[in-house]
């Protein structure tokens, strides 16, 4: 397979395939990424939030009996591979997007696979607040809602950002899966060219810009924890 | 005015339950700058938490000016808490939002407009004597200046009441000393009672009129502070008075009367005080226990000096070191 790789030939046709290809895959994978990780956050942080706040011992005590099925079906759409969560939420894409393939579609299956996991992300980043600080802001009046939007929240935005980066680069990985059904981007390239017609090299480059992208967004979320953590001095 | 009437706390742990205080009453007059003491353990945070309703008392009540906070909603609880705001040992800022913020962040909570807000924050950070760190992070700041900020917002609210728990605890003899003149101003200046919690016998000496002693849960010993400390009645009281326990060993002369002389922020060191009184007044004291400490220009603590039998010698010495001022004299009798 190698010798076969880079023989000029191959090269040449590669390079052909991703002037042509690589710019647009490249912005869907972008696109999907970005869209799918929104709309886990938006689902996934206020879960992470009651996951805390809803305990005995939180700030706004839920009943027991909603922190068992929130912790349960979190934990259930957690545990389901995301191949078979892809093709189980078809009905669901389909009534949401109209359609249960192509790249948009690919979307509404990665924001399930990821909401449970932001939420648990969340939680851990919210756990890690110094309870003092919760019981400070108790002790000045705040209620429930206050505590949580000026106080856990903000406290804990370098870790928030540090754990969404960590969000964020799952589901670029998770794209490159939605391939299989039909989603656009480097996922799709790798497993056409690569997989249905044995042009590996052509898979190789866009494993390649994957695995930049990582790096890429991991950098950028690191970077702007650090820099507005304001615990440590600039 | 708040009174503290036959408050107990029971926690219900999967270990058991903790009696963490037992029929506690108190009283903290307007203007009192009341100290609770007692080792670690003995209730103090409950007690004080209990006094905000952070904590629910088991049994018993607390009343402010005559109103009972356990029959309180939550939303009305959270309109008492600006009147009774609280500092902690830790000092508890908001670590990701600069001082300005943190002393704005009570009033941001009561709905105070911004502009509003940071007007009172500039005054407040006047009053501690940070001026210049409005836009500086806690992270940058030292444990002692974390403090003063924490002292601006608890007084954001102008609270009639400020409760101290362990505040000093974590920071220096100087910086301790620096904190308790800052509240002790506070006090005077802005007319707030301050409720004090600590272990430290020194910081009640300091700046407290009135203390309490807890010991596992409830009240060894409450009065004026001259007083318990001139002549504690409690074990737990005599514990702290004299940690090593000098009371016991006390030599005294047969017919040797005894004088306890506590310093509570006299501007004359202990045993030169003594000197001056052979000299001036030819009074020949015995110092049999000391133990004072000079924080800034200023000595803490007490002292036992056995005197000559003759009532008019005591009558003299008592006057003579009563006129050095924030000294307490008083005659022991019957110990040792
Ligand atoms: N939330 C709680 N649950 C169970 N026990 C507690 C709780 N808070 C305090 N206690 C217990 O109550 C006692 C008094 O604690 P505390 O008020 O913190 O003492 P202090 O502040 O004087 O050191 C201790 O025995 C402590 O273990
Ligand atoms: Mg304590």
């Amino acid at each position: 397979m190698l010798d076969k790789m880079f023989t000029s030939e191959a090269i040449s046709e590669a390079l052909l395939i991703l002037k042509e290809e690589m710019p647009f895959a490249l912005w869907e994978t972008t696109y999907v990424t970005v869209l799918a990780t929104a709309f886990a956050i938006i689902l996934g942080l206020p879960l992470g939030i009651l996951l805390v706040a809803g305990e005995k011992d939180g700030v706004l005590p839920l009943p027991k009996g909603v922190m068992h099925v929130l912790n349960v079906v979190i934990n259930l759409l957690r545990s389901i591979p995301f191949l078979i969560l892809m093709i189980l939420v078809f009905p669901l894409t389909r009534l949401i997007v109209g359609t249960s393939v192509g790249t948009t579609a690919s979307i509404v299956p990665l924001v399930i696979a990821a909401f449970p996991f932001v939420a648990r992300l969340v939680e851990s980043s919210l756990r890690e607040l110094n309870p003092n600080i919760i019981e400070m802001a108790q002790s000045m009046g705040a209620s429930p809602m206050q505590i949580i939007v000026k106080v856990m929240l903000p406290e804990s935005i370098p870790s928030l950002i540090s754990n969404f980066t960590i969000a964020i680069t799952t589901i670029l990985g998770y794209t490159a899966m939605s391939g299989i059904i039909g989603g656009g981007g480097l996922g799709k390239i790798a497993i056409n060219y690569g997989y249905y017609r044995y042009k590996y090299l052509v898979m190789l480059i866009a494993v390649i810009i994957l695995i930049i992208l990582v790096q890429l967004f991991q950098s950028i979320g690191t970077k702007l924890a650090v820099k507005l953590d304001r615990r440590v001095k600039h | 005015m708040i009174e503290i009437k036959n408050l107990s706390k029971t926690f219900r742990t999967a270990g058991g339950t903790v009696e963490a205080l037992k029929n506690i009453s108190l009283t903290v007059n307007d203007g009192d700058i009341y100290g609770i003491i007692g080792m670690s353990g003995a209730g103090k945070s409950t007690l004080v938490r209990c006094i905000n309703m952070l904590e629910r008392p088991t049994e018993g009540a607390v009343l402010m000016d005559g109103q009972d906070l356990g029959a309180l909603t939550q939303k009305e609880l959270r309109g008492v808490r600006r009147d009774v705001t609280m500092i902690f040992q830790g000092f508890n800022l908001l670590m990701q939002k600069t001082c300005l913020r943190n002393i704005c962040f009570p009033l941001e909570l009561a709905g105070v407009k911004k502009a509003e807000a940071k007007k009172r924050a500039m005054e407040l950070l006047e009053i501690v004597g940070l001026p210049d760190k409005a836009e500086s992070y806690p992270a940058q700041l030292s444990g002692g200046q974390q403090q003063r900020i924490a002292i601006a917002r608890a007084l954001a609210t102008q609270p009639k009441v400020l409760l101290c728990d362990e505040a000093t605890s974590a920071l220096d003899p100087k910086t301790t000393h620096d904190i308790l003149e800052l509240l002790k101003d506070i006090n005077e200046r802005l007319g707030i009672t301050i409720i004090i919690i600590t272990h430290q016998m020194s910081v009640v000496e300091e700046i407290c009129n009135r203390v309490a002693i807890l010991d596992g849960g409830v009240v060894a010993e409450e009065g004026e502070v001259s007083a318990v400390f001139a002549d504690p009645q409690s074990d737990a009281a005599k514990r702290l008075v004299f940690p090593d326990g000098e009371e016991e060993v006390v030599p005294v002369h047969p017919g040797e009367r005894v004088l306890r002389v506590v310093f509570n922020g006299a501007m004359a060191a202990g045993a030169p005080l003594i000197t001056q009184m052979a000299i001036d007044e030819k009074i020949a004291a015995n110092i049999l226990y000391a133990s004072t400490k000079c924080l800034g220009d200023k000595v803490y603590g007490n002292m036992l000096l056995g005197l000559p039998e003759e009532e008019e010698t005591v009558q003299r010495a008592v006057k003579y070191l009563t006129e050095v001022g924030n000294v307490l004299v008083t005659e022991v009798t019957g110990n040792a």
